[in-house]
């Protein structure tokens, strides 16, 4: 891990920034967050070269996951080209030296903010969440002594009655993002705020890894593990999605962010994952909006 | 049925320098089944507080007190609690209850507490107040702002609503009109006539000479200034 | 109505102290099914501590706890593993906080507040749930255009009975109350009282309630504890200790209050 890499622009970092003493205590929280999953495990958060809630959690678990070999993506609310995604990107291709990318079907290791990529993962990918706030029952009871005790004895009735809040006030259960889900049969967990569309694919072939930097705790979901969101048997999860199609590339099934046009109302739907609706585009899919055929981008 | 054999109370004042004020002394007493034995004696001689003794609401200091097969001088709480449900029934002055209960679950509840059904209780309920002459306007109304004379009728029903082996009954007939005061003898004259032991404490002499079988006279109780 | 033989809970030779205070002592008693227990005595007297001892709040230095448990009959509840004590302590046990917002979730509607403990024992049927909160509300004379109201929209009283609701909601077999008519005007202690005498003896529930009025008691109680410095000084029936203490603490204590 210590050797020097050709490509690293400046010997005066070690391999992904972290030294090894760091990568190995997180290393040894990810795997007890794999054995366990669901469960919570604190870890010593380093200070990052960041501001906490710009993904410190995320970096460190992506500084210890990375390897030489690997080629890495970023995104923030399913775009590569946001400030955040970006200055974590040139951070890692800077301390790292390893090539990044946007395609998520290139990427070896994914760091996200709030989103799970459209593209299916594979086996051979890690997924790695940034998370402001990893304890869902936090907004109920705020003592930590007692969330972690209801985490212990398997006590989440609670988490209901935020639901059964949610029918009594909106007609149906309005959590849309950071919806509740149970990992494994055990532990609930907050999947970070991806939208609940994105809940199904949390079953995944891929290692999901969340990282909480802030709150010093690490999570996982290992592949191919059982994730189910919270319901009740007369309200059942709906992972609903605006119900539009993609105003460029016309997908009838992503999620969409809902661009202001003008100040008269106008506005347009388009997928939040760039690289998914720039991949589709390519291939030759139009929207509503979208631009001719002749001036199509690079 | 009730027994009571060298009975003994004495009031212990302990704020007042722990004086001991010896206030019964040797009291015997006897009732059998069907019997109405009238406590009698001036005031102050000690009727009620032999009375609260026999009920458990005062402690003997010593001797026994017998109600059916309970000494009740030292019986435990639950004991005497279960005794007092279905065993010894007692009719103070006065009425004490939850403000905001209907009377007619006020003189339903000793019947329900014994494991009657709702619906019989109450039809017996309205039985006994009909003929204590409360007016159905008020059954449903907290008896707790009646007049003094109704509160006493509403105390009355409540007392003789489930048929108590054994009864107490502290001045049953005093502020009562005429008419009301017949019934609560024909009242007492069935409890009788059913075989319940009772004793009574009653100023009106008329009324003591139709219900009681004897007198005891309880002065005879009272301790010998040392 | 016949007399069970088995206690529901008995205490023994319970002691708690902080350092080289006596918090309470030697405390022993039986509480049988159906019967009320009433404890009384001055702030400081150990009558809060005791409660929270007997509750699982606090953990006693000496004693033992013998609940009799649905699935094995008598049970240390000191014994216990946590998960085993706090699944009683949301099933057959129930706890009524002085303050009604110690015992509610102010952040969440009253609906919520009834429906947790079900849905803590697993209930997941949204219907079915709500339906029994608006029963349960109805049961303490909460109208049911309230039920996706919050606590701190409710008044004293209402946050008290919504507490009770709450706590019932689950059938418990034995109740710990904390001075439950405390902070209320009178003509509100008298509506819960009543309440919680119906809801008792309908339910069939033990109770151990912990007040220093004794016109609550008197109308609640069945047997009466009296503390004073830790010490049981007396205990009987309730009427018995109200109308002819023995104790001098007793005496003084009945004495001091107004005429109940």
């Amino acid at each position: 891990m210590t050797e020097e890499r050709p490509g690293v622009e400046t010997d005066a970092y070690n391999f992904a920034y972290l030294d090894e003493q760091t990568k190995r205590m997180i290393r040894r929280a990810i795997l007890k967050g794999v054995a366990i999953p669901g469960y919570q495990v604190p870890f010593a958060s380093r200070e990052m070269p960041m501001p906490y809630g710009w993904g410190t959690g995320g970096v460190q678990v992506t500084a210890a996951c990375l390897t030489p070999e690997d080629r890495l993506k970023v995104i923030d609310q399913g775009a590569d080209d946001t400030t955040n995604a970006v200055s974590i990107r040139k951070f890692f291709e800077r301390t790292a030296g390893v090539e990044t990318t946007e395609h998520t079907t290139e990427a070896t290791v994914i760091q996200t903010r709030h989103r799970i990529p459209e593209t299916p993962m594979t086996e051979d990918q890690i997924l790695v969440y940034q998370v402001p706030i990893p304890e869902p029952l936090r907004f109920l009871e705020p003592r930590e002594t007692e969330t972690r005790k209801m985490h212990g004895l398997e006590e989440y009735g609670l988490m209901h009655v935020k639901l059964y809040e949610d029918i009594a006030r909106h007609g149906e259960i309005a959590t849309a993002y950071a919806y509740p889900v149970k990992v494994e049969g055990r532990y609930v967990m907050d999947p970070s705020p991806i939208p609940k569309f994105d809940n199904p694919r949390l079953e995944s072939p891929a290692l999901q890894l969340f990282g909480a930097g802030r709150e010093q705790r690490i999570y996982a979901v290992p592949p191919y593990s059982k994730v189910v969101s919270l319901d009740f048997e007369d309200h059942p999860f709906d992972p609903s999605k605006a119900d539009h199609p993609c105003a460029l590339c016309g997908a009838e099934n992503t999620y969409l962010d809902e661009v202001i046009m003008d100040d008269a109302g106008g506005r347009m739907f388009v997928c939040s994952d760039t690289d998914y609706c720039a991949t589709r585009q390519a291939e030759g899919h139009r929207g509503a909006q979208s631009a001719p055929f002749t001036e199509a981008a690079e | 049925m009730i027994s009571v054999r060298n009975v003994a109370k004495t009031f212990t004042l302990h704020n007042q320098g722990g004086a001991v004020i010896p206030v019964m002394a040797g009291a015997d007493l006897e009732v059998a089944p069907g019997e109405c034995v009238a406590l009698t004696g001036s005031s102050g001689a000690g009727k009620s507080t032999l009375m609260r003794m026999i009920y458990g609401n005062y402690l003997a200091a010593s001797g026994s007190i017998i109600v059916g097969d309970v000494d009740v001088a030292t019986a435990e709480p639950r004991e005497i609690l279960k005794l007092r449900r279905e065993t010894l029934g007692y009719v103070s002055q006065f009425l004490r209850v939850v403000p905001r209960v209907a009377t007619l679950n006020v003189v339903a509840e000793p019947m329900l507490a014994v494991g009657m059904e709702r619906v019989a209780a109450e039809a017996r309920a309205r039985e006994l107040l009909n003929r204590l002459r409360i007016p159905e306007t008020l059954w449903e109304l907290s008896p707790t702002t009646f007049s003094g004379g109704e509160q006493q009728r509403v105390n009355i029903a409540r007392g003789f609503a489930h048929v108590f082996p054994a009864m107490l009954l502290d001045e049953p007939t005093a502020s009562l009109d005429a008419a009301n005061r017949a019934t609560v003898l024909d009242l007492i004259h069935e409890a009788k006539a059913r075989g319940a032991a009772i004793i009574g404490i009653f100023h009106d002499e008329e009324a003591r000479a139709r219900v009681a079988d004897r007198e005891i006279d309880v002065s005879r109780f009272t301790p010998r200034a040392a | 109505m016949s007399t069970p033989a088995t206690p529901l809970l008995q205490v023994r030779d319970i002691r708690k102290t902080y350092g080289a205070r006596i918090g309470c002592t030697d405390v022993n008693f039986d509480l049988y099914p159906g019967e009320v227990i009433g404890i009384v005595g001055e702030s400081g007297s150990g009558k809060s501590t005791l409660l929270n001892c007997l509750a699982g709040h606090l953990a006693p230095d000496a004693g033992e706890i013998l609940f009799n448990t649905r699935a094995d009959g008598l049970k240390d509840t000191l014994k216990m593993s946590e998960p085993e004590r706090r699944m009683l302590g949301r099933t057959d046990w129930a706890f009524v906080h002085q303050n009604a917002r110690d015992g509610l979730r102010m952040g969440v509607s009253a609906g919520g507040n009834v429906g947790e403990r079900l849905m803590a024992v697993g209930a997941r049927h949204y219907g079915n749930i709500r339906e029994q909160a608006i029963d349960w509300l109805d049961r303490v004379e909460i109208a049911e255009d309230r039920v996706d109201d919050r606590p701190g929209a409710f008044s004293g009283g209402m946050q008290q009975r919504l507490q009770i609701a709450r706590n019932l909601v689950t059938g418990p077999r034995l109740v710990f109350m904390d001075e439950p008519t405390g902070g209320l005007d009178v003509s509100v202690q008298a509506r819960l009282l009543d309440l919680l005498r119906g809801l008792v003896r309908e339910m069939g529930l033990s109770a151990i309630i912990v007040t220093h009025d004794l016109a609550v008691v008197r109308l609640l109680a069945d047997r009466l504890m009296v503390m004073k410095s830790g010490h049981v000084v007396e205990a009987g029936l309730t009427d018995q200790v109200l109308d002819d203490p023995q104790h001098g603490y007793t005496q003084l204590l009945v004495s001091s209050v107004l005429q109940v």
